[in-house]
């Protein structure tokens, strides 16, 4: 991408460095990360916690390449993204980051599985949208409209579609958010499964404290900094999370 | 200011890009139809304060010689209030540094009194002294082409002889608002004028001492003329009448007032188009606010306020778009209509204009757009009332598309986007088609304007270049002989000579009756033939008469059928022709015989009163000098002059008028695609925004958004193609007239050119909508429900 790329970091899929984010100037100046250092291995799964404006989505944003750091740098796979332009960025997400949303986003015009093909038209190393269906356990449902599937189901079409380009880095802000306990387990097994199988470096951003536990690594935040940083001796099936 | 006022105002600013395309629709509208009426009601009331302050006849009367005590026959006729002799003869005019023939009218004024009918207007100097034989008053816009003022002299040839005579005044006259020359199409005042000059001076000239030539009349109020100019004819007759004529068809007049219901049927059809247009998008803008507006609407509700100020409050919404548009289209309107007015004087002389426009084509321009506005809004706001507090609160369900899925084979054949833009189209039809219909009536209206020049081309081109090819036409104040045709042709440059011979006639079969002309050309005619427009010429027939379709339906009759003519000339000859064949043209309502018929018919020896004459252009001016010494020469036409001016005048006005469509359909087009790109912006903004993260690049999110608006204009090209037909045949037969009709002739380059002009505003709009994606708010929608 770039002449002057930093080499790859080994051994990581992506490392932030004094990351920080300021909205806004002088007296009204709100600064919502604030300096903050991060690496990510692959097949990492990570959940962010964190109240309301600790600068998790924030966060999210600068490492999904949809906003910019004020200083600070985030290396991916050797690419600096912190100084690349609006196309690379736009590259980075159409190839390398899939990304889950609290409301599924789904395009109402299409059927599940040309949700899934919307991405996998574009990607440059894709797996069949079938076959990323049948991961979240849609294969059945493929030719439904968002209409006509439950909250749960059009959540883990969102998640099919993430992970059917292959990313190295699957993003997930609020997953569960607008979900019931119930078909939030569902929706979590998905990403537990296309974790494991697929190996992109996870990373679920969210209010519910239990989600923790499924994790390898669970960072919180406060303020813009992390506020703790540590390791699951386990991980717990999403199953058998209480919430 | 109450609350909801105060959400009004920054509602109206914040759709401001759509509340302006709406505007911009509503504007043109209004403009269109105070442009039309406020022309109307002052070219009308200009018009009859004229006809009114100079006593404008309503009876004319032609005949060859009556003695003066006819008058008094003719005064005592039922109905009749004013009757007022004349003298007039048809002459040759010689002006200082003119080359070329001029036409003039010349008219006798009473001795020592002003005319008690057809007053002039004096623009300068006066009115002729009493018997004085050397002085005239010229018709204003003929002084004015030739930049004569009084003092200056001019030489007329007073029945042969050449006299040279001193404008003293300048004049208007009523009878030539529409100054045309006989058997002219259009004014042209270089070559054609009027002349009046004292009573005696003339009778000397003409050899009408104690009689007169022609007759006006004034009738009782309310009187109808049909009556009187039976009884007229009848007193006439036997001194060679030539038929009376009502004020409706007094030639200057009838184009006026054929003028006047031109415009009106302008003003019907194509304001209608813009506020049917404006209806639908103002629709379309609420609908849309009404959609995202659902919370607001519940909690306005849940708060109290009834389903009727709910939906008043959105009805004022469309009122206010619907105002701005009405406030810019009455600036527009008054404008144009003043400029539009002032324009149509250079073709019909006033002394005075009014403009003044009443009001009312205010009034109603706002009544018709507000109305239109306000259907528009009452069908959107049908659905807030239907919105009830709870239901409001709740995220709307995902919108179903099972509907219209289209089927497998299709859309596995297409990529993503594509889809999208396919089932979004299928999902709204009506909206859909909304805009079809807006993009089509705006190619439509192109299409109509833009083929004017190419109609009004044809129609020149037949009628001068098809039927006629001579060069020149002479017409003799008396019938001559053949051995005249000799003498034309030992004149400069003339290799061909052809005699013509036209005398006005009723024709009539059954009771159906048209008071014309029968045109007499010699069986072979080659200089003036009788030509369909259908691109064919038919022979003269040595014993019947051909007859124009227009003319053949009047009078209900087919080949084969038998027509009666009563010549309207010397003795009234009366005798019956079979109708040998009928033609097709664009002007007039001809008829033709073969010269000998006629010749028959009248009882004469072989004659003709007009030569047809083809001739090298390079003896031009030595053919000019030698008809100038002719003896009773009435007239000398050029018609490549007649020609040019022709379409010198049309290019002025035709260009103008379709520049004027071609911004307004333009601004229909902005309009239509505007909005409905807009509309689909804020429907699938989120959308967008999600194709956006999901690493779609901005030109592949501005196909899916535009692709849809693309594909709505391509669909609405050729629907607005064949409506433009409709539109073209619709008017062609509004504007038709006895004496011609336009050609409905549509060009392929002109399809081509509307499409073009729809396609730059479309992509214009569509510009303007692309800049809003490069806004999309990628991260709010990660986070914000719809």
């Amino acid at each position: 991408m770039n002449a002057q790329a930093p080499a790859k970091v080994a051994g990581y899929v992506l490392r932030a460095r004094e990351l920080t984010k300021i909205y806004g100037e002088g007296v009204s100046a709100v600064h919502a990360l604030r300096g903050v250092d991060l690496d990510l291995k692959p097949k990492e799964f990570v959940v962010f916690l964190g109240p309301s404006g600790s600068g998790k989505s924030t966060l999210l944003n600068i490492l999904g390449g949809l906003d910019t750091a004020t200083s600070g740098q985030v290396l991916f796979d050797g690419l600096d993204i912190t100084a690349a332009d609006a196309s690379a960025l736009t590259r980075y997400r159409r190839d390398r980051v899939g990304f889950v949303f609290q409301f599924y986003n789904l395009i109402a015009s299409l059927t599940a599985e040309e949700n899934v093909a919307l991405v996998t038209e574009i990607a440059r190393a894709p797996m069949p949208p079938a076959e990323a269906l049948a991961l979240v356990g849609l294969a059945s449902r493929a030719h439904h409209f968002p209409a006509e599937l439950s909250g749960g189901e059009q959540q883990r079409v969102a998640i099919a579609r993430a992970i059917a380009k292959s990313p190295e880095l699957l993003l997930c802000d609020e997953p569960t958010g607008a979900l019931d306990s119930e078909t939030g387990v569902t929706v979590l097994e998905a990403l537990e499964r296309v974790n494991r199988e697929l190996g992109a470096a996870t990373v679920v951003i969210t209010h519910n404290a239990g989600i923790a536990a499924m994790a390898d690594r669970v960072i919180s935040m406060r303020d813009g900094c992390i506020a703790e940083d540590r390791a699951n001796a386990t991980r717990v099936p999403p199953r058998e999370i209480t919430w | 200011m109450r609350a909801l006022d105060r959400k009004l105002v920054r509602d109206l600013w914040a759709l401001r890009g759509q509340v302006f395309a709406v505007a911009l629709v509503v504007a043109s509208g209004v403009a269109l139809l105070v442009m039309s009426l406020s022309t109307l009601t002052s070219l009308r009331v200009t018009t009859e304060a004229y006809y009114q302050r100079y006593t404008f006849a309503e009876v004319f009367a032609g005949v060859r010689r009556a003695p003066e005590r006819v008058a008094d026959k003719i005064a005592v006729i039922p109905g009749v209030q004013t009757v007022e002799t004349r003298i007039a003869a048809l002459t040759t005019v010689e002006i200082a540094g003119v080359r070329e023939p001029v036409m003039a009218q010349l008219l006798s004024l009473p001795e020592g009194r002003e005319p008690l009918l057809n007053r002039l207007a004096l623009r300068a100097g006066r009115t002729v002294h009493p018997g004085r034989d050397d002085e005239a008053v010229l018709l204003e816009p003929f002084a004015e082409a030739h930049g004569l003022r009084p003092g200056d002299t001019i030489g007329v040839l007073l029945n042969g002889a050449r006299r040279p005579v001193r404008i003293v005044g300048i004049a208007l006259s009523p009878e030539y608002v529409y100054a045309i020359a006989p058997g002219g199409l259009m004014p042209d005042d270089a070559r054609f004028g009027v002349i009046w000059m004292g009573r005696d001076a003339l009778a000397a000239a003409y050899d009408m001492q104690g009689a007169f030539n022609t007759v006006s009349l004034t009738l009782l109020r309310g009187r109808d003329p049909g009556p009187v100019i039976a009884a007229l004819d009848a007193i006439l007759e036997r001194h060679g009448g030539t038929g009376a004529v009502a004020r409706a068809d007094q030639i200057s007049n009838w184009f006026v007032q054929n003028e006047l219901a031109q415009i009106r049927v302008m003003a019907t059809i194509l304001p209608t188009i813009f506020l049917v247009v404006s209806a639908l998008l103002t629709n379309a803008v609420l609908a849309r606010l009404i959609a995202i507006e659902r919370r607001e609407i519940s909690l306005m509700k849940a708060f109290g306020y009834s389903d009727l100020a709910v939906g008043w409050h959105y009805a004022k919404l469309a009122l206010a778009m619907t105002a701005v548009g009405v406030i810019l289209g009455w600036g527009i309107g008054a404008v144009l209509g003043r400029w539009n007015t002032e324009l149509y004087s250079a073709f019909f002389r006033f002394p005075f204009l009014f403009y003044r426009p009443g009001g009312a084509e205010f009034a109603i321009s706002a009544a018709v757009a507000m109305g239109a506005g306000l259907v528009g809004a009452l069908w959107a706001v049908r659905g807030t009332l239907r919105l009830t507090p709870a239901e409001a609160m709740r995220p709307p369900v995902p919108e179903r598309f099972r509907d219209v899925a289209l089927p497998e084979r299709i859309t596995s054949a297409l990529d993503s986007p594509t889809r999208i833009i396919l089932r979004h189209m299928l999902r709204t039809p009506l909206r859909s088609g909304a805009s079809v219909i807006g993009v089509a009536l705006a190619v439509a209206l192109l299409v109509t304007a833009m083929q004017w020049n190419d109609a009004i081309t044809l129609l020149v081109r037949g009628h001068f270049q098809q039927s006629q090819h001579q060069d020149a036409v002479i017409g003799f104040l008396e019938p001559k002989g053949p051995a005249a045709l000799h003498a034309l042709h030992r004149l400069p440059g003339v290799m061909a000579v052809e005699p013509l011979r036209m005398v006005s006639g009723d024709l009539s079969h059954g009771r159906f009756t048209h008071r014309g002309a029968l045109t007499g050309l010699p069986e072979g005619a080659r200089l003036q033939v009788v030509h369909d427009v259908g691109g064919w010429d038919i022979p003269v027939p040595p014993g019947g008469v051909v007859l124009g379709t227009l003319l053949a339906d009047k009078l209900g009759v087919v080949p084969g059928d038998r027509i009666e003519v009563e010549v309207l000339e010397r003795d009234h000859p009366r005798f019956t022709l079979p109708v040998a064949a009928v033609h097709e043209t664009w002007i007039a309502m001809p008829a033709y015989v073969s010269l000998s018929t006629l010749n028959r018919g009248m009882g004469e020896a072989p004659e003709f009163e007009y030569a047809m004459l083809r001739v090298d252009p390079a003896f031009d001016q030595a053919l000019f000098d030698a008809v100038s010494d002719l003896p009773g020469v009435a007239s000398f036409t050029v018609k490549r002059h007649a020609i040019e001016k022709m379409f010198e005048t049309l290019g002025d006005t035709i260009l103008i008028f379709s520049g004027f469509f071609i911004a307004f359909a333009g601004a229909l087009a902005y309009g239509v695609v505007y909005n409905a790109a807009r509309v689909a912006l804020s429907e699938r903004g989120r959308e967008l925004a999600t194709l956006r993260v999901l690493g779609f690049m901005r030109a592949e999110v501005s196909y899916i958004l535009l692709g849809e608006t693309a594909l709505l204009v391509l669909i609405a090209l050729p629907v607005g193609c064949l409506a433009g037909y409709g539109l073209v045949a619709l008017l062609v037969q509004g504007f038709e007239t006895e004496l011609y009709r336009l050609p409905f002739v549509i060009l392929p380059a002109v399809y081509g050119k509307a499409v073009a002009v729809i396609l730059l505003a479309s992509v214009l709009s569509a510009a303007v909508v692309r800049r809003r994606l490069d806004r999309l708010d990628l991260i709010g929608v990660l986070k914000t429900r719809e």
